[in-house]
């Protein structure tokens, strides 16, 4: 039955980690999220870099001097890898969007899948880059 | 609002440790979290020892047997012990599960055992599950007819009878809903993936005759699109279903009636 009053019961332990075991599945959705803020954060460099760039030498040697530093370097490699983790990540929700690969060997695959393709392509990126 | 932290009052201690058992060589801890609301205290984290030797399979055996023996105040739902009631239902080292079905062989080391994530605690492991049976209510779960009813029983094809299949067998043992990183952070107006499975189930049901009332009824930014296809829910199902694959089926429904 019901309590008229409910009393003030405590919350359950719920979080990812310490109580509930990191799943392939939750893992992998909560860093497409993180991906994706940090590719639009990362867009923002890119246009304050151009922007530097409209603004004169003295400006752009600054903003370049900094991307270009260890540091700005370790954020763009960063990006390089979010960018190709929620491109790959991207198309394995189309496929579920399209009613596909929603079995449980094939959701684990896909996952996978897509792990392997984000560390392929940002080293090629690099190499190719480079 | 997405929240990371436990309130101050759900905020889980250190509890006690209970004595061994004497004269046993197979002995496993059980690290059970514990909440006494006559007391008001906060809830804590009880360590239990279980000669093993002694003990059944599975780890609603080792409840049963704390319970008997070790501390009669430790409070659990329990009841068909087979998997088919979904009474069971609790976080065992660290997913959710069905105790009575779930071997303690799968498990190393220390069996944590917490009840199900992101609910209001009754005592111990018992959670209240008022919200989430309101939300299985509210999806209509019958059978809605118009026509006149058939002399005989409403009939339905083997190949509509087959749509069913992976739907029905859903015991409502909230393991994939308490799962669900947005069911608990949405899950007042989130309807969650048992609910959802449910709703499915009687929307591709070929008898009934709601169907578009049903879509509609969902036709929600949360009811329904909370769903973000994290897929904890089916990796975590004790049956094996896959609530994630309806839900993405019902939002392929909402498209294709608009069409």
């Amino acid at each position: 039955m019901a309590d008229v009053n409910p009393p003030n019961r405590p919350l359950s332990p719920f979080m990812i980690g310490p109580v509930y075991r990191p799943q392939i599945t939750s893992v992998m959705s909560i860093l497409h999220r993180v991906t994706g803020v940090g590719l639009t954060l990362a867009a923002i460099l890119v246009v304050w870099w151009f922007l530097a760039l409209g603004a004169g030498p003295a400006d752009f040697a600054r903003v370049d001097g900094f991307l270009t530093s260890w540091f700005g370097g370790l954020i763009l490699i960063g990006s390089l890898a979010a960018f190709w983790y929620h491109f790959c990540n991207g198309i394995r929700h189309l496929f579920w969007d399209a009613g596909y690969g929603f079995d449980l060997p094939t959701v684990h695959k896909s996952g996978k899948a897509v792990i392997a393709a984000t560390a392929i392509l940002t080293v090629l990126t690099l190499i190719l880059a480079f | 609002m997405a929240e990371f932290k436990l309130p101050k009052n759900s905020q889980v201690t250190i509890g006690k440790s209970w004595p061994r058992p004497e004269g046993a060589s197979n002995v496993r801890a059980f690290k059970i979290y514990r909440y006494d609301p006559d007391t008001g205290q906060n809830p804590r984290i009880d360590t239990y020892f279980v000669d093993m030797d002694s003990c059944g399979p599975m780890v609603l055996d080792a409840l049963i047997k704390i319970k008997n023996e070790i501390d009669p105040t430790l409070t659990f739902r329990r009841s068909c012990r087979e998997g088919i009631c979904g009474s069971c239902a609790m976080n065992i080292d660290g997913i959710n599960r069905l105790a009575c079905i779930w071997g303690m062989d799968e498990i190393k080391g220390d069996v944590k055992i917490y009840p199900l994530p992101h609910m209001p605690v009754v005592k111990d492991l018992v959670t209240d599950l008022t919200h989430f049976y309101a939300q299985h209510a509210s999806i209509m779960p019958w059978l809605e007819t118009k026509t006149n009813e058939p002399a005989g029983e409403w009939k339905q094809s083997i190949e509509d009878r087959r749509k069913l299949d992976g739907l029905y067998e859903c015991v409502m043992c909230a393991c994939c809903s308490t799962s669900c990183p947005s069911y608990w952070w949405n899950g007042d107006r989130y309807l969650g993936p048992a609910a959802l499975l449910h709703a499915y189930r009687w929307i591709i049901d070929s008898r009934d005759e709601a169907t578009g009332e049903r879509l509609d009824e969902l036709e929600d930014p949360f009811k329904l699109y909370r769903c973000h296809t994290i897929m904890n829910c089916a990796q975590t199902c004790p049956k094996g279903l896959n609530p994630a694959k309806a839900i993405a089926s019902i939002k392929q429904l909402m498209v294709e009636r608009r069409l």
